[in-house]
């Protein structure tokens, strides 16, 4: 496919490209990205995870749209391969000759194939991006490869990498073996690395770091019992600035009213995993922490809520000092992690101005919250199935049904572990006002196999079977009431959640089904107005504009698709 | 090394930290602790061993340096992480009422099946109840909530065409662009999806076995396991 494209690019095109590429990286790239850049509403570029700071996913772009959307073309595509030079056979690509640093700790023998799941950075017409261990920077003109990153690493949990942040010339990226790596941007030459959590305690980092003025922000993920935490790292030294522990760590720590002891507490788990969005207006850092641990027993030390597990978290991001918290599964029994990516609107609710939090949690139930207080305006359900909770408390939280805990005889639950909805980011649309996710009615039966209450740890302790999915779903929902207000169900029987989303000013929504096709919706209603069959599409899709042309950019397994219009 | 630790640890230590060393009487999960897995030969669990956490239940113990490398090897000969197949050792999953979920099949499942007809022998034929308790949920149905998968009963597709005759045949893959038959003769056909255009109806044999599992409580599954057990 990608030789087909080069043959039919025209000779003197390819000249002029090589030739702007040649003069590219000393021009352009000098001028990095000043944090600043990041308050503006998502447009030309995309300088973080979400795009922009609020998560909304939502461009301003509308050169492709509606009207022309079925005309859009592959522009190029680019196929990745990782590791070390000569394990992984680098060179010969797109522009072949592009150099790969190596660095790292390890010995670097964990290296899998290339999945690319992360939010890729298009900052000045070049492209950054990562998957585990591997980061790159490629031409976002051509898809050609501009250097590439090689991590050796001590191994651990290699699940996924959701990206990279970036500060003027900086880029950063977590490592799983718990480093936080900062590259120059312009050569891939890394600048310095740090320990950013000990790898001892099966602690492993996937998270995108978020930059906010000069704070990086850190998490990272564990499936042992093992406290999570986020934390501020300095831009220039990586040094640390805060932490905060998403549970109590010793007695007096706030929260701790929540739980039977301290020992279980500060190995209580609440890791945080996905990238948050941030409030420039009051400083808050709003992003979802992770299940508590031991995940699916009941320990008399779990005794209580288990703050500030299975929440939405505001940190005041200069001090990281918790400023509100709203938890979406108290005494979550069921790996509910809340980490998905919450969604910062300003927008009329009951007629008046106000700023909010729309958050779909894992536990297949939906939030809208005050953006000041945390405060809850709408809990709904968005899953015809889920059954785990007995109905909401006078604070719309999903109130736990003991009897959906795993048994030894075994509970029908659902959602399954993989959840209702998952990390795949959601998008929302001022243009609608709905909130799209991708989701999954699923069940699974849920059985105890650790009896002893001591016993279990992290993610163990029982045995899942899953049963089928009874549907699955795009669905948009509406933040004012939290009705599901349509939802397009993927044909066939292949039950899972879908990938993450896109949507525009261009009223287009663009997201990856369950069958390998990217396709544009009409974020009204659902129709289907165009799409592609790539196989496989691994992130969410983006949109940058560059040489006046708006490209559509999507990752499939190790390869990357750019469709522009022309 | 780890024999002469387990023998120190059982003495000197499992009544407060519990013979798996995952916490007891008063003493917490070792495990799982910091200093535990930071340790390598003993080097970090000494100190703590030999001077005691006295104001917090943990007494000094007086054992040498080489002692507290045994009983740390033998610490350290534990699988540290979630899953541990030494440990899934759970009781059976029988507790439902088999009169109960005789009575459940008669109203549920007989319109569909007989226990001396299709099921006969269905207790035998899967031994392992949590099995039988699988497969009557969602026959065939894979694990991972991937239903119509693996061993299930077959999926049909009917297409009709705007102008043309029906086709039917087993379903092979479908999405919103594109819907695969495989024919009687063996080849396969694939029509293109536009909206309602052909039309397509796909027959799900397990449709009203997925229907049920909205309906059923965890009592009714356990009864019809508990029932089903005994049709040998
Ligand atoms: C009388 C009960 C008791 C006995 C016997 C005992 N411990 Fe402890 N141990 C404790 C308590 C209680 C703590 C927690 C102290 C604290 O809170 O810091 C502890 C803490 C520890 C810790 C530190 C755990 C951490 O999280 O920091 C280690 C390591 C340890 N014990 C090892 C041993 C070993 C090895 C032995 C046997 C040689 C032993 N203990 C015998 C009660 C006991
Ligand atoms: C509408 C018809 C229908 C109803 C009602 C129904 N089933 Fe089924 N069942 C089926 C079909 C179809 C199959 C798949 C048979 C095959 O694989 O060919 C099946 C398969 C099974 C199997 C697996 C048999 C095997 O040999 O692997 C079990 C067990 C089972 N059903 C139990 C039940 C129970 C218990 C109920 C009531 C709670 C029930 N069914 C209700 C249609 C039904």
């Amino acid at each position: 496919m990608r030789a087909e494209m080069r043959a039919a690019m025209r000779p003197e095109m390819m000249r002029a490209t090589k030739f702007l590429l040649a003069l590219a990286p000393a021009i352009v790239m000098a001028q990095g990205l000043d944090p600043a850049a990041i308050l503006k509403p998502l447009s030309d570029s995309w300088p973080t995870y979400s795009g922009d700071y609020s998560g909304m996913r939502y461009s301003r772009l509308t050169q492709i749209n509606q009207s022309n959307v079925k005309n859009l073309t592959l522009a190029w595509t680019s196929r990745m391969t990782g590791g070390a030079p000569a394990a992984g056979g680098f060179g010969g690509r797109v522009g072949g000759g592009a150099p790969t640093i190596v660095g790292g700790e390890g010995t670097g023998e964990a290296n899998g194939p290339i999945n690319i799941r992360a939010s890729i950075l298009q900052v000045n017409g070049t492209l950054y991006f990562s998957t585990p261990d591997n980061a790159w920077a490629v031409d976002a003109r051509d898809g050609h490869t501009l250097w590439h990153y090689f991590w050796k690493t001590k191994g651990g949990t290699h699940i996924g990498n959701r990206g990279l942040g970036m500060w003027h010339e900086n880029l950063y990226m977590e490592t799983p073996d718990d480093y936080l790596v900062c590259l120059d941007a312009k050569t891939g030459k890394e600048k310095w690395h740090v320990e950013i959590a000990n790898f001892n305690l099966q602690y492993f980092s996937t998270m995108a770091p978020i930059v906010v003025g000069n704070h990086i922000l850190v998490g990272t993920g564990d499936d042992l019992d093992e406290p999570g935490f986020l934390q501020s790292r300095d831009p220039e030294t990586g040094a640390l600035q805060w932490k905060w522990y998403s549970v109590p760590m010793k007695k007096g720590d706030p929260g701790m009213e929540t739980w039977g002891d301290v020992d279980t507490a500060s190995h209580g788990g609440g890791n945080v995993w996905i990238p948050g969005s941030y409030d420039p207006e009051n400083h808050l850092y709003i992003f979802g922490t992770g299940n508590p641990s031991p995940a699916y027993t009941n320990p008399p030390g779990r005794n209580g809520d288990n703050l500030y597990t299975c929440a939405i978290v505001a940190l005041n991001v200069d001090t990281g000092k918790l400023v509100w918290y709203y938890q979406t599964s108290p005494h979550d029994t069921h790996d509910s992690d809340s980490t998905e990516t919450p969604i910062l609107v300003d927008g009329q609710f009951n007629g008046k101005p106000r700023k909010m939090v729309l958050h779909a949690s894992r536990n297949g139930y939906y939030f809208t919250l005050d953006r000041l207080t945390g405060e809850r305006l709408v809990t709904s359900k968005f899953s015809d199935t889920v059954n785990w909770a007995k109905g909401l408390d006078e604070k719309g939280r999903p109130v736990r049904d003991p009897a959906k805990d795993s048994t030894v005889a075994g509970s029908l639950v659902s959602p399954n572990n993989g959840g209702a909805t998952n990390w795949q980011p959601p998008a929302f649309s001022p243009d609608t006002g709905l909130f799209y996710v991708p989701t999954n009615d699923a069940y699974a039966m849920y059985y105890l196999t650790e009896t002893d209450p001591r016993g279990a740890m992290g993610l163990g302790g029982k045995d899942e079977a899953g049963i089928t999915s009874m549907g699955a779903y795009l669905t948009a929902i509406d933040y004012k009431t939290g009705k599901t207000v349509w939802r397009h169900k993927y044909p066939g029987f292949g039950g899972n959640i879908g990938n993450g989303l896109l949507t525009t000013a261009g009223k287009l929504l663009f997201g990856g089904d369950l069958s390998g096709n990217l396709v544009a919706y009409d974020p009204a209603n659902g129709k289907i107005l165009w799409h592609t069959r790539l196989g496989n599409v691994s992130n969410a899709p983006e949109t940058y504009m560059l040489d006046g042309h708006q490209y559509l950019l999507v990752a499939a397994g190790d390869t990357m698709y750019a469709f522009t219009l022309y | 090394m780890v024999e002469r630790g387990k023998a120190l640890y059982g003495v000197n230590c499992s009544f407060c930290h519990g013979s798996d060393a995952r916490g007891g009487e008063g003493g917490p999960n070792l495990l799982r602790a910091q200093v535990v897995l930071d340790d390598q030969n003993g080097e970090l669990i000494l100190p703590i061993v030999q001077n005691g956490r006295p104001d917090r239940g943990m007494p000094p113990i007086n054992l040498t340096t080489a002692q507290v490398a045994d009983v740390a090897a033998f610490v350290h000969s534990f699988r540290v992480g979630g899953y541990d197949i030494s440990r899934m050792t759970p009781p059976t999953i029988l507790v439902g009422n088999a009169k109960a979920g005789e009575a459940y099949f008669k109203s549920a499942c007989a319109s569909c099946h007989s226990v001396t007809g299709d099921l006969k022998g269905i207790g035998a034929k899967y031994a392992d109840p949590k099995t039988l308790q699988n497969t009557m949920l969602l026959p065939g149905g894979g694990r991972g909530g991937r239903g119509g998968g693996g061993g299930g009963p077959v999926v049909t597709v009917s297409v009709t065409p705007a102008a043309g005759a029906k086709v039917d045949g087993r379903l092979v893959r479908i999405d919103d662009f594109i819907v695969t038959l495989a024919l009687a003769d063996g080849t396969q056909r694939t029509f293109r999806r536009d909206g309602d255009v052909p039309k397509v109806e796909l027959h799900d044999p397990l449709a009203k076995h997925r229907e049920l599992l909205g309906k059923y409580t965890d009592n009714d599954i356990h009864n019809l396991t508990a029932y089903l057990v005994t049709v040998k």
